[in-house]
């Protein structure tokens, strides 16, 4: 079990530490927090899993965005307490044991990064965006990407890599079957 | 950045909330989406001894409309759930103008109405709605519940009438007194920032004639702005050019911006104007395109 009590409060406190278990990419985990851990720093510095980026800190960026029960939230505006009992997926989650995620390879093959600060939030949110609607408009998945900032792309190639991705995973679906 | 230490609570009741926060003594703060009061926090602007957080509480994250034309909003319904209701645009098409334009999609998964209401920051967006709309807060307190019109809660900038002791528990939109129209326009430099001016238009109308009309005026006062005159001088009659106009000159002489890095005084003052005629004509066009 892991503890980052000591780790963000060396001196002693009277605030009492909870013991959470959270499903972390389809492995249950159980740790100790302080209530005010946020979310993104259990990840990052709990976990290690550094594929989560803090950007702004201040709710604004999506870099941190991370799936919580399928939904898209920024990981730095949600307490490590409030996880407890709930499914967690990370960027490091979405990829299979072989084989990249629809999304990822999106990314790729459109080019959708440039510097990738902002991609793993991004790939996240169109995650949630093409479980929730298989086949969005390319307005539907610009306004589904409103809250992830990228300061490289210009998005244009984001977008391109999204819809892609809904192609690549309908016609997966599909079996294969159309063109 | 980190919050200020505090102690952690998660009750599963509403009455349990409540002795939490009686046991509190004032220090304590309840936490629901925390999209506001979680940054507020790791900037050090709100310390709180004690979070209890309600999101444990099962019944709160309704949205229900009545068949009477009310709707109730419950202290954990997201305002991604307000978005993508289908009913909402018909039941109340001025509330689901504005649940699109709140901050961004992601904030939209965890923030909810209630909690905008009782944050009562004088950019929010659903106070100004919720002013326009005559809609009243249900808050719960150790002696039971007591409705507060929302014109009636936000007292200043970040402060309301609430008690220390009290939860918001449920937003009520009264029974329209016609067809319920309107809309909502929000200025801002980019998705996600604060409004520059937001301006929430609510008219009930029976056939081409208003019978009731709201308006409420948000990032233009260092509280949420009830244009009563502007509104009330929509009642009783078609929305004429001149009316709307009439009325969007009210709305403007009561908003009371002030210059800053979004905007001028004078700029944000003609912007509500502008929202007033805009929300009120296209109303007037689909009214038209019915009739």
């Amino acid at each position: 079990m892991t503890s980052l009590y000591e780790e963000i409060t060396p001196t002693s406190s009277d605030i009492p530490i909870k013991r959470i278990t959270l499903t972390l990419n389809g492995e249950s985990r159980t740790v100790d927090v302080e209530p005010r851990l946020l979310l993104a720093h259990l990840i990052r510095q709990g976990f290690k899993l550094t594929g989560t980026h803090t950007g702004c800190d201040t709710t604004n960026c999506g870099a941190c965005t991370v799936l919580v029960d399928g939904t898209p939230v920024k990981s730095c505006t949600m307490l490590a307490v409030q996880a407890d009992g709930h499914d967690v997926m990370t960027v490091e989650g979405l990829a299979g044991p072989s084989e990249l995620h629809a999304i990822q390879e999106g990314f790729k093959d459109e080019h959708g990064l440039q510097c990738g600060f902002c991609t793993p939030g991004m790939m996240l949110t169109s995650k949630a965006l093409l479980d929730r609607n298989p086949d969005p408009t390319e307005d539907e998945v610009r306004w589904a990407l409103s809250g992830n900032l990228c300061r490289c792309t210009g998005y244009q190639n984001i977008v391109k890599a999204v819809l892609w991705a809904a192609a690549k995973l309908r016609d997966d679906a599909d079996g294969g079957g159309e063109g | 950045m980190y919050p200020s230490r505090f102690r952690y609570e998660s009750p599963k009741t509403v009455e349990e909330a409540i002795r939490l926060l009686t046991k509190a003594g004032g220090e304590a703060k309840i936490l629901a989406g925390g999209q506001s009061l979680i940054p507020m926090m790791k900037l050090r602007f709100a310390a709180p001894q004690m979070l209890v957080d309600i999101n444990g509480i099962a019944g709160l994250d309704h949205l229900d409309f009545a068949v009477d034309g009310s709707v109730r909003i419950g202290a954990l319904c997201r305002h991604a759930t307000l978005e993508r209701s289908a009913e909402l645009k018909v039941r109340q098409p001025t509330m689901a103008a504005a649940a699109q334009l709140v901050a961004d999609p992601i904030v939209r998964n965890r923030g909810t109405l209630v909690g905008s209401l009782c944050h009562a920051d004088p950019q929010g967006d659903w106070a100004a709605v919720m002013v326009a709309l005559n809609g009243e807060l249900i808050a719960q307190g150790p002696s039971g519940r007591r409705s507060i019109a929302v014109s009636n809660l936000v007292s200043g900038p970040f402060q309301t009438t609430l008690a220390p002791d009290e939860i918001g528990v449920e937003a009520v939109v009264p029974v329209p007194s016609g067809v319920p129209m309107g809309g909502y326009l929000k200025l801002e430099r980019r998705v996600g920032d604060f409004a520059t001016v937001a301006v929430a238009v609510a008219v009930d109308m029976q056939g081409s004639s208003v019978a009731r009309a709201g308006i409420g005026l948000a990032a233009v006062g260092s509280k949420t702005i009830n244009a009563i005159e502007a509104a009330a001088s929509l009642e009783g009659g078609p929305l004429s050019e001149s009316r709307i106009a009439a009325a969007a000159d009210a709305a403007a002489a009561v908003a009371k911006p002030r210059s800053d890095h979004r905007g001028s005084a004078e700029y944000k003052r003609h912007m509500v104007h502008t929202f007033v005629v805009r929300i009120l004509t296209r109303v007037a066009a689909s009214i038209e395109k019915v009739a």
